[in-house]
């Protein structure tokens, strides 16, 4: 495409499908944690 | 749902329910943001006169159309929510504890203004927890864990280090039973610094999974937050330790963490005075304090910060540029990984995964909550007794909210802190609007570095 530029992402609702394993860290936000976005996390179960 | 935002110069288009990232130029940006709305003739006229026929020829408005419609096909634009009935569901299954932040020590070196902690007291007398406690926790969390093999455990304070022969104690007590029980402990601890030295930090580097490193920035912004008990603040005395810490570490697995508040709204000043040290993981958070304090954060302090988070979004590329890029915590978003769906609407799991243990074996919901009574959900000899807290907590997510419903964060942020929301609205199923519009904001830069890259 030329005019749009779609940058790699993971797809989200394929995650639904073999996701929810509960392997991944917990994931605080709060300032006395360092927080973070959930997003910056990996998954354990590739 | 789609959201648009320009940054930088980049004219960004999320598809938020599938997380697609587009960058486009400025009339594919204007024809997305009247798409749903208005007719495809419609539309061709209002952007024909907005742009002069020579920029744009009535083939490219076909082909911006075709593009558009090229993206609605694979699914990345325009994408439905259909989560919703599956993340409740989820919600309700049995769940299994996998974190503990094991309060070691209710007394702390340091006189922090800001501490939540009440210069580590939390409310109740200084004190340390005892190896018996710290192992029935341990105990506590292997038998209520099912079948998780990643167990963390972090060790918090107070300040940590003040009961560190009960810390190596229960690392080797963790570690001793790992293989018989099938589980891996990843330990990690939160320390100010103050107690750092040779023996500590090989210790840390050979258990610890992750250490986090408190110091706000410039001299005179943490001095004044956080002075040692005597008054003089402590700059001095952590600097060089946790320098060590850090290069020790090889600069990973670690964090340097900061709390920026009011008095210091340009805090990207404290994060580039930290990285210009030498640091490369570096998180500088914004306070969570009482609005009666001098130091809160207020409403009208946002556009001050908002700029400040752009301010340093633009200098991290500017030194990626010249090879010389950090961390920031914040703006780290792995758009290509990063957890499932399920983990990203459910929330931290406080109060249900994760837990907090006090020095008497008492358990909270997370290390926010402990020392609130109300929240007290049993102790690690018989376990949580209070199922109607938890129970409480187990639902918090995404869904859980109106708010969040319709935030384009959502995927991201995962529903903001119960505690958080606890303290400015008292419940905790609240948002802290406070709190969100600067985790937006992050958001967008985090995204916009993405195009940059
Ligand atoms: S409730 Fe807030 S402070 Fe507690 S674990 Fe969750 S995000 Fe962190
Ligand atoms: S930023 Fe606020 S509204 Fe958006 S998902 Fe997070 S808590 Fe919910």
């Amino acid at each position: 495409m030329k005019r749009i530029r779609t940058l790699t992402t993971k797809n989200l609702k394929q995650t639904m499908k073999k996701g929810g394993c509960g392997e991944c860290q917990t994931s605080c936000q709060s300032a006395c944690k360092t927080s973070c976005t959930v997003a910056n996390q990996s998954c354990e179960n590739k | 749902m789609v959201y648009q935002y320009i940054q930088n110069g980049y004219h960004i288009v999320l598809d938020v329910n599938s997380g697609s990232v587009h960058v486009v130029d400025k009339v594919v940006y204007d024809v997305i943001s009247d798409y749903k709305e208005h007719s495809r003739e419609d539309i061709a006229e209002a952007i024909r006169n907005k742009y002069p026929a020579e920029q744009l020829a009535d083939a490219d408005i076909n082909e911006i159309f075709s593009e558009i419609e090229q993206c609605i096909g694979q699914g990345t634009l325009f994408t439905e929510d259909t989560y919703k009935k599956q993340i409740t569901d989820y919600k309700k299954r049995d769940t299994y504890v996998k974190a503990l932040c094991l309060h070691v020590a209710h007394d702390c070196n340091l006189a922090c203004c800001y501490c939540f902690a009440g210069e580590g007291e939390y409310k109740g007398e200084r004190s340390l927890m005892s190896y018996e406690v710290g192992k029935k926790a341990l105990d506590f969390l292997v038998e209520n864990s099912g079948n998780r093999i990643n167990l963390e455990v972090d060790f918090f304070g107070g300040e940590p280090l003040m009961n560190f022969d009960t810390i190596k104690k229960l690392v080797a007590y963790g570690r001793s039973i790992e293989k018989e029980k099938r589980k891996n402990f990843r330990f990690t601890l939160t320390t100010n610094g103050v107690l750092l030295n040779k023996e500590v930090i090989d210790f840390l580097n050979k258990e610890m999974d992750n250490v986090v490193l408190s110091i706000d920035g410039r001299k005179e912004i943490n001095d004044t937050m956080r002075p040692c008990k005597n008054g003089k603040g402590s700059y001095d005395l952590i600097l060089s330790k946790i320098k060590e810490t850090a290069d020790s570490r090889k600069q990973q697995k670690y964090y340097v963490r900061g709390t920026f508040t009011h008095h210091n709204l340009d805090f990207d000043k404290d994060v580039l005075h930290l990285a210009d040290e030498g640091f490369k993981q570096i998180s500088v958070e914004p306070v969570v304090a009482d609005p009666k304090e001098d130091y809160a954060i207020l409403r009208e302090d946002l556009p001050e910060i908002i700029k400040g988070y752009e301010r340093l979004a633009d200098e991290l590329i500017k030194r990626k540029k010249e090879g010389n890029d950090f961390q920031f915590f914040h703006f780290m978003i792995d758009l290509e990984g990063g957890p499932c769906v399920y983990k990203r609407l459910s929330g931290c799991g406080s109060g249900t995964e994760y837990l907090a243990v006090t020095p008497q074996g008492d358990l909270y919901p997370c290390h926010q909550f402990v020392g609130q009574e109300e929240f007290l959900l049993g102790n690690v000899e018989n376990g949580i007794t209070n199922s109607k807290i938890r129970d409480m907590f187990k639902n918090c997510s995404v869904y859980a909210k109106e708010e969040c419903a319709d935030c384009f964060a959502k995927f991201y942020c995962s529903g903001g802190c119960a505690a958080n929301a606890y303290y400015s609205h008292g419940d905790i199923h609240a948002v802290y609007e406070l709190g969100c519009e600067l985790q937006k904001k992050r958001v967008e830069c985090a995204i916009m570095l993405k195009a940059a890259d």
